[in-house]
Formats: C-alpha cells, structure tokens, sequence
C-alpha cells in the first residue's frame, strides 16, 4: 500500500482516462431533474413515457425517471439521498409517507414552487378527495400522481351459477346474503379484500363519514389517538368476523394478496383498488365474467366519501433555482388534460382533474372500458366531508400493522371485535404519541 | 502450521490492509452508529434527534410485541435447529452406506442450500398455498379443518420452518457425511464383532463421535434461524397472521425500514447484536476446542 510502482502508477492513470472517457461531452446544455419512482413492469414503463414526452416537448430540461424499487424503498433511498446531500429533485412517496414528508422539513411545498416560478396551475379542478388529501391549509403540498381507490368487484360467472341476477350487491347486508347463496352455489369464497386494513378499516370509515382519528384525522394537528373502536368499526368488524365464521368471508392476506384469489376465480365479491382493472383485465381474459360496482354501504350510518391510496411526486428541498423551475413546468405538464386522459387510460388509476374526465367521455373510452369509470363516478357522487378528505397519521405504516394484525386476531376468532379495536387503539397511542414526541 | 516469514516489514500489514479496511468500514462503523443511533429518538430525515439514553431500551423490554417476537424467534430456531438435525442425521447414515449411485443421492441431497432462503420460502408458499397449493388440497380429503396460514399462526409458522429446515438440510448433511466418513471402520468393526447391532453401534460410538460436529451445527442453524431468516419471513408472511411469525430480525428490519422509527429499530439491531456475539463466543470457546479439522 505504502510503495508506488510504475506499474501501479501505469494502472491509475489508465484507469484516469478510461473515466475521462466515459463522462459524456460539453454539448449537454440541458438542465437534468432527477425523478425517483417506485413503479415496475407495465406502470414503470409508463413512467419513463411521461418522462420522455415531457423531454421532447422542451429543450430546457431533461427528465430522468429512475426506477428505486418498492414505495419503502424508495422512501428510504429519498432520505439517505437527502442526509448524504445528494437528494433527487423529485420522489415518488405513497400516501403511508405523507405525515413524514410533511413534518420532515426536507421538502419544497408543490403550491410554493408553482408560485415561485409564475406556473398556473388550477388546483380547484383537481378530483375532490386527491386534493384535499395531499393539501395543507388549502394548499397543495406535494403533486398528486398516480391515485386510486377501493372499489368492488363481482365474478359475473359465479354469481350465475349461484343462481343470482347480474346485479352487484349495493349494502353490506347484500353483500352478506349474496355471499351466503354464492358459497352455497359452490364458489370457493363469497367475498374477500385486498389491501385489509385500507379497504375495510380506513376507506369504509370515511366513506360512512366516521372519524377515523383525533384533529380531524390528523388534518388540524398531529393526530393523538384512533377512533375506530366506535359503533361503526365494531359493526364492520363484527360483520366479517361472522362471515369468517360462517364461512361467506375469506381473510386472504395482508397488502393486495388476496388479488390473486379474485384472478383466479374464486371469489364472488370482491373489494380492492381501481387500480386492479387492468390486472384483472388481463388475467381473467377467457375465463371468467366481471364487472364493477361502487362500494357496498352499511344501513343506518351516513355518507361520506372514499378515500384515495397511491402515491404522490414530493419536491426535495436544495435543488438550483433552473432546476426548480423545471420541476414546476414539469408538474405543469403532468396536470395537463391530455397527460391526465392518457395516464388514466393506460393505467386505470384516477384522472386528477375534472378537465381529463370530461375528456375521456368526450373520447369515448368510458363507453369501451366503462369499468374505468366506476371510481370517478363513486368519488364525484359523494361530497368530501372532513371525515373523509384523507388521513394523515405520523408512522402511519406502524399503525396499519398495529391494525392488520388485530383484524387477523379477530378474523381468526381469538378476540371479539370490540377487544380488537380497543387493543389496536391502544397500541396506535402509543406509536402516534412516539411520532409526536419527536416534533413537538 | 508453518511460520511465513516476510522480509519486507511492512508488506504483511499491507495485505491485510484490504480486509481490515473492509471490516472496519462495513462492520464496525454501521455497528458502532447503530448503538450511537440506538441512544436517540430519530427523525427519518435526520433533522431531528433527541437524546433518550436507555428509552428506547426500556420501550422494548415494556413492549409486549417485543417480548412475542423474542419468544418466537426462539422458539422458531430451536425447531429449525432439533428438526433440522436429527433429520440431516438419518439421511446421513443412510446416504453413508453402501449402495448403488450413492454419489447421486449425495448432490442430490445437497441441493437446496444453494437456494436463497426468499426462495425456498416461495417455493414452499406455492405448496401450502390455501387456494392453489398441494398440501391444503391433499389434507382437505383427510379433514375440513382450514390449513389457511393467512389465519392460522401455527401453520404459517410451521410453514417458515419447514422451509428453513429444508432450506438448510444440504449444509447439514454435508457436515454430518463429512462427520461420519472420518469415523474409523475398524472402531464399527470391533462394535459389530463384540455383538452390538445397528442401533446401538449409532447410539454408543457414532452419536458420541459425531459430538464436535453436532455442536457446530448447533450454533450455526441457530445463527442461521435468528439472523438470516429475513428474505424467508419478507418473501412469504410478512410477519403475520397477528404476529405469529415476526421474528426479531424481520421486526427491526421493519421497524426500521417500513415504519421509519430508527432509535428503536438500532435498539433491537443491538439487541440482536449482543446476541450473536454471545452465540460466537460460545462457538470458539467450546467448540474450537473439541473440533478437529
């Protein structure tokens, strides 16, 4: 290590020049933005489109979609990224992040961006639900992107063999008396859900106006205790604990893997995000029978809106003024209507803007895909109320275990509902308490 | 062991120098920040950080999911660890005999521990699968009880230890070969002539011979199930149903990566620290001992 021989100093300065090499010329005027992104296959590949039709429609900058692997992943390569003060301009965080982006000091709000480089955006003719979730005051703070939201599902076949109209269930009750004849007509499970927690917990709670946190689900403040031990949760819970029992409901995992019970035709009812269109679109081509329908409503509690899940395009704070200026117009072309209507079209996820809504009917893709409809007209026949605009909880991934893992108790009969729901709140306490703590 | 000498004094350190570098900056420095981070309450972004000394400590040992994980971690390796041994045993007695296209058995039988544990994991997923696996369907003819490991803690545990077990079988097995191979014949002969069977040959000379080996596999499947059983718990149950099957290394990882909650995720990786150490020590000094290469 001490000694320096020609040889070595042969080697290093071969090395030097094949580096010198590599770097590519100074014709590159372009201003590069960095965008990491947690989308694979099929979605990323998308991706990199709206990526290089920005490219082309510009000379100014160049976008780099880099793929960073799952959402977690992601987030975390975001934040060693930053720490090491080599943060990308844009990151793609899912909606579990959104109170650690907020609180984390490390990002540039979207709203001040745009108004920082005179880029008019109307924010007003963002979907109800998308805005208000990733908004703060009124204001955006982070772009929305890709979003969805649970909708449900019905194997027309089975629901055939069972001897049932080609109606979808519009109650819970329905839900459960359709269950029943589709298992009883040979169906291997009546209803199941993806995404346990989002779908059943989180969603219905907002989609009957229920609280689902204190400081109106974390909108007004950081959010101390959960409310979902209320009438509400109990009777959900209780309802499905019994259809477990009772064998009409089948508990089939943890984040979306239940999508493949659905896809392989075992399932009559189902309920997971609009973002399964197209999936399912492709894995029961020739074999089976679906259709779409919005949420089941359980009688006797009012109505609220769904909420929405996906992720959303955050701005890293220390980026140079040109390249900020470029992230702006780049948002300003994400929100563009014919950037919308085609994402939404190839992607099945939410259009965010009316404008791209009222473009798709106008093309007619509704009228060839009219499932693709079936979350815009869920989300816009509702009002968002507060209960429904979102949540926003600090360590919000813990407190989604916290919440799975006593719906799975309580599916599995080792604890009533009620002890479940009590136990979950509990337990959430604590982790919103260690999240407080941190910035109070 | 033959002394090299170096004439260049300083060329030996130089050799060493890579490996040295390597250790200190892949090993020691992310462990000596685990424990600094360990003694803070964290943001993720690090912009903030507040100074709770043993808190995070106190937290856990309070936290009765915490006191579960640890409890089925240990549990979860002393199945891996008895199962995984005493079925690696039989099959090496039985692959050490005579027997025709014995050398196939042998690499046939070696195979699974070049498989990563996510993988073996998914492979097993695929055969205990409520819906589309083979063994819920074979048992479903035997009983109607519901094998669902979505629900059911003990079969999704059962589940990561067969699949562990398996995963794993190969190195024991070669271990063990290797063990019994180096056992005389003429010590069996002696055993056979004075009129002992197969059973007790095993039980008096074999089992005792076979000791040092037994004990290193020891330590290394329960070194193995406490720590590098992560791929295998991520790829298939995610630590559920409930937390049946969080074990302490996937609940850091967790804790840490997904939940964002660093101090308490460096305490459980000291934690699990301080537990490693102990199962080396206790490797070299008593197995270096008894254990002749």
């Amino acid at each position: 290590m001490r000694s320096c021989t020609p040889r070595s100093l042969l080697a290093a300065s071969l090395l030097g020049a094949a580096l010198v090499a590599a770097l590519p010329g100074p014709a590159v005027a372009r201003t590069e933005i960095l965008w990491w992104h947690a989308l694979q296959a099929t979605l990323g590949e998308r991706v990199g489109e709206i990526a290089s039709k920005f490219n082309a429609s510009q000379a100014e900058y160049e976008v780099k979609a880099i793929f960073k692997g799952s959402y977690p992943e992601t987030l975390n390569a975001a934040i060693a990224a930053y720490r090491a003060k080599q943060a990308p301009h844009i990151v793609q965080v899912y909606e579990v992040g959104t109170q650690t982006m907020l609180s984390s000091g490390a990002i540039l709000p979207v709203f001040q961006l745009m108004k920082d480089h005179n880029v008019a955006i109307d924010w007003n003719d963002l979907i109800g639900p998308v805005k208000t979730y990733y908004s703060s005051g009124g204001n955006l703070y982070s772009m929305a992107f890709n979003s969805s939201t649970p909708i449900l599902y019905y194997n027309k076949d089975l629901f055939k063999k069972a001897g049932l109209p080609d109606k979808p269930p519009v109650t819970w009750d329905e839900v459960e008396a359709m269950a029943k004849k589709l298992v009883a007509g040979g169906a291997k499970c009546g209803y199941s859900s993806a995404w346990p927690s989002w779908v059943i917990m989180e969603t219905m709670h907002a989609y009957h106006d229920q609280p689902f946190a204190d400081h109106a689900n974390g909108f007004d403040g950081l959010a101390t205790t959960l409310k979902i031990n209320g009438p509400f949760g109990v009777k959900m819970l209780e309802l499905l604990q019994r259809g477990a029992k009772e064998g009409w409901f089948t508990y089939n995992g943890r984040l979306n893997k239940a999508e493949a019970n659905m896809g392989g035709g075992e399932c009559g009812i189902f309920t997971t995000s609009s973002a399964y269109i197209g999936n399912l679109t492709k894995t029961a081509e020739g074999k089976f029978a679906w259709g779409t329908a919005p949420l089941p409503h359980m009688a006797g509690f009012p109505r609220g809106n769904s909420i929405i899940g996906g992720a959303t395009l955050w701005v890293m704070k220390g980026a140079k003024p040109e390249e900020a200026k470029g992230v702006a117009q780049f948002f300003k072309y994400l929100a563009s209507t014919e950037n919308q209507a085609w994402w939404a079209t190839v992607t099945g996820y939410l259009p965010l803007t009316q404008a791209a809504v009222k473009a798709m009917e106008a093309s007619g893709v509704y009228t060839k895909n009219p499932h693709l409809k079936t979350a815009v007209a869920q989300m816009n026949a509702a009002k968002t109320t507060p209960n429904s605009q979102g949540l926003r909880l600090g360590n919000y991934g813990s407190i989604r275990d916290a919440i799975e893992e006593q719906m799975e108790n309580v599916f599995a009969g080792k604890k009533t509902a009620k002890q479940g729901l009590d136990d979950t709140v509990a337990k959430s306490g604590d982790i919103l308490k260690e999240f407080a703590a941190l910035y109070k | 062991m033959k002394r090299t000498v170096f004439r260049n004094r300083w060329l030996p350190y130089a050799l060493v120098a890579p490996q040295i570098v390597i250790t200190l900056v892949f090993f020691y420095w992310p462990a000596l920040d685990s424990v600094r981070l360990s003694l803070y309450r964290a943001s993720p972004f690090g912009d903030r950080l507040i100074f709770v000394g043993w808190g995070n400590f106190a937290r856990l040992f309070a936290d009765a999911a915490y006191l579960r994980s640890a409890l089925t971690s240990v549990v979860f390796a002393f199945l891996v660890t008895l199962i995984g041994l005493v079925l690696a045993l039989v099959l090496a007695a039985l692959a050490n005999a005579r027997i025709r296209g014995l050398a196939v058995y042998r690499s046939l039988l070696l195979w699974p521990y070049g498989i990563a544990p996510a993988i073996a994991g998914i492979l097993w997923l695929f055969i205990f699968h409520p819906s589309y696996g083979v063994l819920p369907y074979v048992l479903s003819f035997a009983t109607t009880y519901q094998f669902n490991w979505f629900l059911k803690g003990w079969v999704a545990m059962t589940l990561l230890v067969v699949a562990a077990v398996w995963k794993q079988f190969g190195y024991n097995l070669a271990f063990y070969l290797a063990g019994l191979q180096a056992i005389e014949a003429s010590v069996l002969e002696a055993a056979s002539v004075d009129g002992a069977g197969p059973v007790r040959r095993f039980l008096a000379i074999t089992f005792p011979l076979l000791s040092p080996v037994t004990f290193f596999l020891f330590t290394l499947n329960m070194t193995f199930a406490f720590f590098e059983t992560f791929g295998l718990v991520h790829s298939v149950t995610q630590g559920g149903p409930g937390d049946a099957t969080s074990l302490l290394v996937y609940k850091a990882w967790k804790d840490g990566f997904e939940n964002l909650q660093l101090g308490v995720s460096a305490a459980q990786s000291v934690v699990l620290m301080a537990v490693v150490i102990g199962l080396t020590a206790l490797q070299f000094r008593y197995a270096e001992k008894k254990v002749t290469y």
